[in-house]
């Protein structure tokens, strides 16, 4: 998959084709295999003990004491710790840098810029979008000769103790030539803008389009042409724990060890091997426990790239670099960054006929893994659950002297959502219609349905989780309660949100890096069981959800079950956890894995009972043993059998174990609709929630404990972007909100309480019926909140406001209303 | 994250400690709670040679009589001011304030004195130490001195306190009743008060015989709105006084702090709600 | 502005004496070493951890003489003679007669409602519901969100959180 060349590590997938659209068409358009030919697990287990019941998590007991290790409670013999000197400038050359006395400090083992690690690493590679003309600049692990964002690693200290790494840092003295920075992205493409990249034309980095339908027409037939520019702030991602790795090279095997906190374990090691030029079988990647991802770990760094080099230099000591939270927010992805030109074509009784999207993506100064393909999810969920027959999304992917964007719960998502929710809203405000109803007008109804922009979702039924929303919320009667209320003035408002998104990622047409999922299920000779999963949770729950699957098809208890992931020593291979997509596609993988092996147990089982033909093709499972005739097993007593190699079954070999990978035929398409009530103190701007409902359709649930969770801190972080986080640069490229003091991450106390529930509307693209539901939360969510605060300010004439609706924000609008004539 | 070296001290009186002081002057920092100094030694805003920890000095770290008033102890926390009964009788307002400072952990371990030796301007406890008269009692090599809260704090992060001297307690001269209350704005992220307004009056009948108003978290420094408490002294209080009142909040500082969190004028509009709101929860209560 | 240097071999260490889970445990410590650095490198027990440098996040909180702290934001000097109790001795030792390293209620409520994914903010957000339900043992919502303003979480909106503790509150007899 990965093919570097020369200093631009660009990474190509399958052939160099020419727009990931065209490729996620074809995918789309072939459908799933026909119900005939696959087995469907709730058909395989009609009465599972296990899943789709509230199972408490397994791998809950060691983190509640504390007893796991994430990457910073790994101690190895002979550790040496890093700590990274970063540009303090947006944009600035470097004049010289003067190690010596960082060298000599005590405890320091060495300093190491640009010049010393060159020849041991590569480019921070991405995942090449397919776009045409996109241009990637080169992009070190440490500085060459010039910074392109406050955070920029430039220089590297080895040393003993932590504490003496970081003092060596305050020794290097760097002169830098601070050259004009760029911030604003629509300024960037200005023809006289300073260049972020001197090797480049422009800050242009690509431009994309994607559409579908007659969008002349549809200008044409509307009633109302509505204007209205919107923007998705650019969002820090702030997982609890921090990046961090530790490398180990061992010289005499050639073997490269990097623990690393980490998303995409086998992605990265295929790229760390790249990077590096090692052989891919001398690259173990390990991901121990994971604090928290979301998109932001779901990516190749350069501290990764830099640690394994600096492990070549120092080998056989492992060198250690934990990341603070000011490195972690001014150097790890961000998330977001769009500003969006809406020209919406609707008609008077509330259909839309078509959107016109411009969207200019700031996507920071580099490219990381999936940079530029985010904001192209965005323009691929333009209709959103709607049948708007046209839409055209442009999309320009603008350099700026900030820390690159990637994915973020969502990834492109939740930016169409905000937009066509909006646009919802806007409609409904302009021909004076009820929100709800101009919905109900032009939601999709028939699946698989295809979108303008070439997708086909699976299944769905809108109608049926807004009438499930609105009854929960008692819509009704709050609306009649919001109308006294504004009666007596206040500032009281409803907001929905009827979104639908893409996810289970997916396809490996439409992907940049595969899309498959795979896993291996193995049964020992004394009847254990180990489920080794390409997925990589990182607070999802796999390690419960792949036992609940597994012990359900083969007939026993979740404690036999061992699911193990992250390590690509023991787990052969693997795309790994983001989109959505772990139970979609690696359940799935899981699922089949594990029906191979019940089928060759029964075989198995068959012959070591001696049964005759008629009774081995009807074995059964039954308190967990297996039964021919009226004669059985235990389940350990098959697994011996298989291994001790005395009774193999015809067409079969000694052993018990069953690998599958899963390549999904379509993405999924899980959607809900939130409802969410909020007052706005008139005299201070401040929002505060009243209440919020949310029916969201995952599929079929695994285990509804675990959907709740999702659920809840999917909305914990949409309101965040709703009402409270924005990541600010001020007009020298300075990171103003660098930490937790000035960057809000909600609180507690600022979540009001959900209430959720949940429709069941199975997939088809896999047998589970699971349609994936870790971001679908966040992309529900802001739309249902922003929408409430705007419909609240309502009747003071305000018609739209950016997020994040902040006390002083709304405050100011609320005055600029009141001036109005 | 990691503090630049230095070395501790853990002297066994305050005058061990002062002595200490008077070696090092600006190059040693006194450690009680921390919470102001720690954070600014982790993120190497400071660096001094030496840490003098008097946390565990005998008595400073008592609420007490003090004359009529009350003595509060260097080393006394924010819980502690939320849960004493000597503060919850005599001086309500303090014990109405200490709950809104910070979180859990940080009222825990975090000291009255250590905050308003930091003089944060966005800190919640000068808005009532003014509105109640506090002294801040110090002691240096030269022996003891008493300033007014108003003077001791001078200006943003800066305090009338030489570096070679430390606050033994801060004393609130009398008691005070229950008519009192205080009212914050926090930023999201850090808590710190965006504008904090705190309000002790007293009533009789239903006119105002006095009031005193504190403000914080808006201007370089908290102050006393005096303007606004010279209308309502003496006054009826009712809800279009003290809102005509509580405009001229604008008029009592001249420098209302911009910054990422708010602007000079939103805070000005931020006083003037909450001053409006303190003086009725505190006529309320 | 010049950074300011640091000369650790110029600071005496310090020795100190620090009872933790039950044992005590006497060390020579840098001055300026972090209480939270002192108890995971030190002592190894990495399960309180660091999320943030200025004393927002809460995932370093610890018990100190029984009141919830943030372990980065104490020295371990600040601790001698002091008692510390972090995740690790919440539940009780299996080797203690009668016990069987039985969780606290807390833990247990944890698990039972689902009150963590990751697990990063977890060892410090139960300290802090331990000590909200010492303090308040039949807790409001709202007293319990109040309670847990010092410990953020990124996954799980809080909810399943709010739960565990009412889970615990009633465990312990209060709820």
């Amino acid at each position: 998959m990965a093919k570097t060349a020369g200093k631009k590590s660009v990474t190509r997938t399958g052939k160099a084709s020419a727009k990931a659209p065209r490729r996620a068409r074809q995918s789309a358009a072939k459908a799933a295999p026909p119900a005939s030919q696959r087995v469907d697990f709730f058909k395989l287990v009609p009465k599972p003990r296990f899943v789709g019941k509230p199972v408490k998590r397994k791998e809950d007991v060691r983190l509640i004491t504390g007893a796991g290790h994430y990457v910073d409670d790994l101690r190895l013999a002979d550790m040496l710790h890093v700590e990274i000197l970063r540009s303090p400038h947006a944009h600035a050359r470097i004049v010289s840098m003067e190690v010596e006395e960082a060298r000599k400090a005590s405890g320091v083992v060495g300093v190491f810029a640009y010049k010393e690690i060159s020849s041991l690493c590569g480019d921070v590679p991405l995942a090449h979008p397919g776009i045409p003309d996109l241009k990637v600049p080169h992009h070190p692990v440490l500085a060459d000769g010039e910074v392109n964002f406050v955070g920029e690693p430039a220089a590297a200290v080895v040393a003993e103790s932590r504490y003496a790494a970081r003092d060596a840092v305050d020794l290097i003295r760097v002169e830098y030539e601070p050259l004009p920075a760029v911030v604003d992205p629509e300024k960037a493409l200005a023809p006289d803008a300073p260049k972020v990249h001197k090797e480049l034309a422009d800050n242009l980095s690509f431009s994309w389009e994607v559409k579908g339908g007659d969008l002349d027409e549809a200008f044409k037939k509307a009633d109302r042409i509505i204007q209205q520019r919107v923007r998705s702030q650019r969002l820090i991602p702030c997982a609890l724990e921090t990046r961090g790795v530790i490398a180990q090279y061992l010289t005499g095997e050639e073997q490269l060890t990097v623990w690393t906190s980490t998303q995409i374990p086998h992605i990265l090691r295929t790229q760390l091997s790249g990077m590096l030029k090692l052989p891919e079988s001398k690259v173990r990647v390990v991901a121990p426990e994971v604090g928290g991802g979301f998109g932001s770990k779901l990516n190749v760094y350069a501290e990764e790239g830099l640690l394994s080099a600096l492990a070549r230099l120092v080998a056989p000591r492992p060198v250690k670099w934990i990341e603070t939270r000011r490195e972690n927010m001014a150097a790890t992805t961000h998330g977001r960054d769009q500003i969006g030109e809406l020209s919406i074509a609707a008609c008077a009784d509330g259909t839309v006929l078509g959107v016109k999207h411009d969207c200019i993506a700031d996507i920071g100064a580099y490219h990381q893994l999936f940079t530029a393909i985010i904001p192209t999810l965005t323009g691929l969920m333009l209709a959103g659950s709607y049948r708007f027959p046209a839409a055209r999304t442009t999309l320009k992917g603008v350099f700026t002297n900030k820390m690159p964007t990637d994915a973020y719960r969502g990834a492109g998502r939740p930016e169409a959502t905000f937009i066509i929710e909006r646009i919802m809203d806007l409609v409904a405000a302009e021909f004076n219609l009820d929100p709800v109803e101009v919905r109900r007008k032009n939601f999709a109804r028939k699946f698989p349905f295809s979108t303008p922009t070439g997708l086909a979702y699976d299944t769905g039924d809108y109608e049926k989780a807004l009438n499930q929303a609105l009854k929960l919320a008692d819509y009704q009667g709050r609306r009649a309660r919001q109308a006294k209320a504004r009666d007596e003035g206040r500032l009281v408002g409803i907001g929905l949100s009827t979104y639908v998104e893409i996810c289970s990622m997916g396809p490996s047409k439409g992907m940049a890096a595969g899309g498959w999922e795979s896993a291996t299920v193995r049964v020992s000779p004394t009847g254990s069981v180990e489920v080794l999963t390409g997925t990589c949770a990182h607070g999802q729950g796999q390690e419960t959800v792949f036992a609940q699957i597994t012990a359900d098809v083969l007939g026993i208890e979740m404690d036999q079950v061992k699911v193990q992931r992250g390590d690509t020593g023991n787990v052969p291979w693997g795309v790994g956890t983001f989109g959505s997509r772990a139970t979609a596609v690696g359940g799935t993988a899981v699922f089949e894995a594990a029906r191979r092996v019940l089928e060759k147990m029964k075989k198995v089982a068959a012959a070591a009972l001696g049964a005759s033909a008629a009774q081995a093709a009807r074995v059964q499972i039954k308190n967990g043993k297996f039964w021919a005739g009226k004669k059985s097993l235990s389940f350990a007593e098959v697994a011996f059998q298989a291994h001790r190699g005395l009774v193999i079954p015809e067409g079969e070999t000694p052993g018990l174990e069953a690998t599958y990978f899963f390549e999904p035929g379509n993405f999924t398409f899980p959607f809900g609709a939130h409802i969410c009530q909020v007052e706005v103190d008139r005299d201070t701007g401040e929002v505060s929630i009243q209440g919020y409902w949310a029916v969201d359709d995952c599929g079929k649930p695994m285990n509804p404990l675990l959907i709740d969770g999702q659920v809840h801190g999917g909305i914990a972080q949409g309101l965040g972007q709703a009402l409270y986080e924005e990541a600010v640069y001020d007009e020298s490229g300075q990171l103003l909100t660098g930490t937790l003091m000035d960057y809000a991450v909600p609180k507690a106390t600022h979540m009001p309480w959900l209430h959720c529930e949940r429709t069941e509307t199975p997939t088809d693209v896999n047998p589970l019926g699971v349609k994936g539901v870790g971001e679908a939360g966040t992309i529900g969510s802001t739309p249902a909140i922003v929408n409430a605060v705007i419909d609240a300010l309502r009747p003071l004439g305000i018609k739209h406001l950016d997020m994040p609706l902040r006390p002083e924000k709304v405050w100011r609008a609320i005055k600029k209303a009141a001036a109005a004539p | 994250m990691i503090p630049v070296a230095f070395d501790y001290h853990r002297p066994r009186t305050l005058e061990e400690a002062v002595d200490i002081l008077r070696q090092y002057g600006d190059e040693a920092k006194v450690l009680a709670g921390g919470h102001s100094l720690i954070p600014a030694l982790k993120l190497r805003l400071a660096a001094p040679k030496v840490v003098v920890d008097i946390s565990r000095l005998p008595g400073l770290s008592e609420v007490r009589r003090s004359g009529s008033g009350l003595s509060i102890g260097a080393g006394v926390t924010h819980h502690q001011l939320m849960v004493d009964p000597l503060i919850a009788k005599l001086c309500p307002l303090i014990a109405r304030t200490a709950p809104e400072i910070g979180d859990v952990q940080v009222r825990n371990l975090g000291t009255l004195v250590g905050s308003i030796c930091h003089a944060d301007p966005a800190a919640d406890w000068p808005a009532p130490l003014l509105a109640l008269e506090a002294q801040v009692v110090i002691v240096g090599p030269e022996g003891e001195r008493t300033l007014h809260i108003n003077e001791f704090i001078e200006g943003m992060l800066t305090t009338r306190l030489a570096g070679h001297e430390i606050v033994r307690e801060v004393v609130i001269p009398r008691a005070y009743p229950a008519s009192c209350a205080y009212k914050k704005i926090r930023q999201s992220a850090s808590g710190f008060a965006i504008a904090g307004v705190a309000v002790q009056l007293e009533k009789k009948n239903r006119k105002c015989s006095s009031i005193a108003i504190g403000v914080t978290g808006v201007a370089q420094r908290a102050f006393r709105a005096r303007l606004i408490e010279k209308s309502l002294q003496g006054a009826e209080l009712d809800e279009k006084t003290i809102a005509q009142a509580a405009r001229q909040v604008t008029e009592e500082v001249n420098d209302f702090l911009s910054d990422l969190h708010a602007s000079a004028a939103y805070r000005a509009a931020l006083a003037q709600v909450l001053v409006q709101r303190a003086v009725l929860a505190a006529l309320a209560a | 502005m010049p950074m300011p240097r640091s000369t650790p071999s110029l600071s005496k260490k310090l020795a100190i004496s620090v009872t933790v889970n039950g044992g005590e445990v006497r060390r020579e410590v840098e001055p300026r070493l972090l209480l939270l650095h002192f108890l995971r490198d030190e002592l190894g027990l990495t399960g309180t951890h660091c999320g943030c440098e200025t004393s927002i996040c809460g995932a370093c909180t610890v018990f100190l003489d029984g009141r919830a702290v943030k372990s980065c934001t104490l020295l371990a000097a600040q601790a001698d003679r002091r008692q510390i109790t972090t995740i690790e001795g919440l539940a009780a030792p299996a080797h203690q007669p009668g016990s069987s390293g039985k969780l606290h209620p807390v833990q247990e409520g944890f698990w039972e409602c689902h009150g963590l994914q990751c697990g990063f903010c977890t060892p410090g957000m139960i300290i802090s519901a331990a000590q909200l339900l010492e303090r308040a043992p039949n807790p409001s919502e709202e007293e319990i969100r109040r309670g847990l303003e010092g410990n953020l979480c990124r996954c799980t909106g809080y909810q399943h959180i709010v739960e565990a503790v009412r889970y615990a509150a009633r465990k312990l007899g209060g709820g």
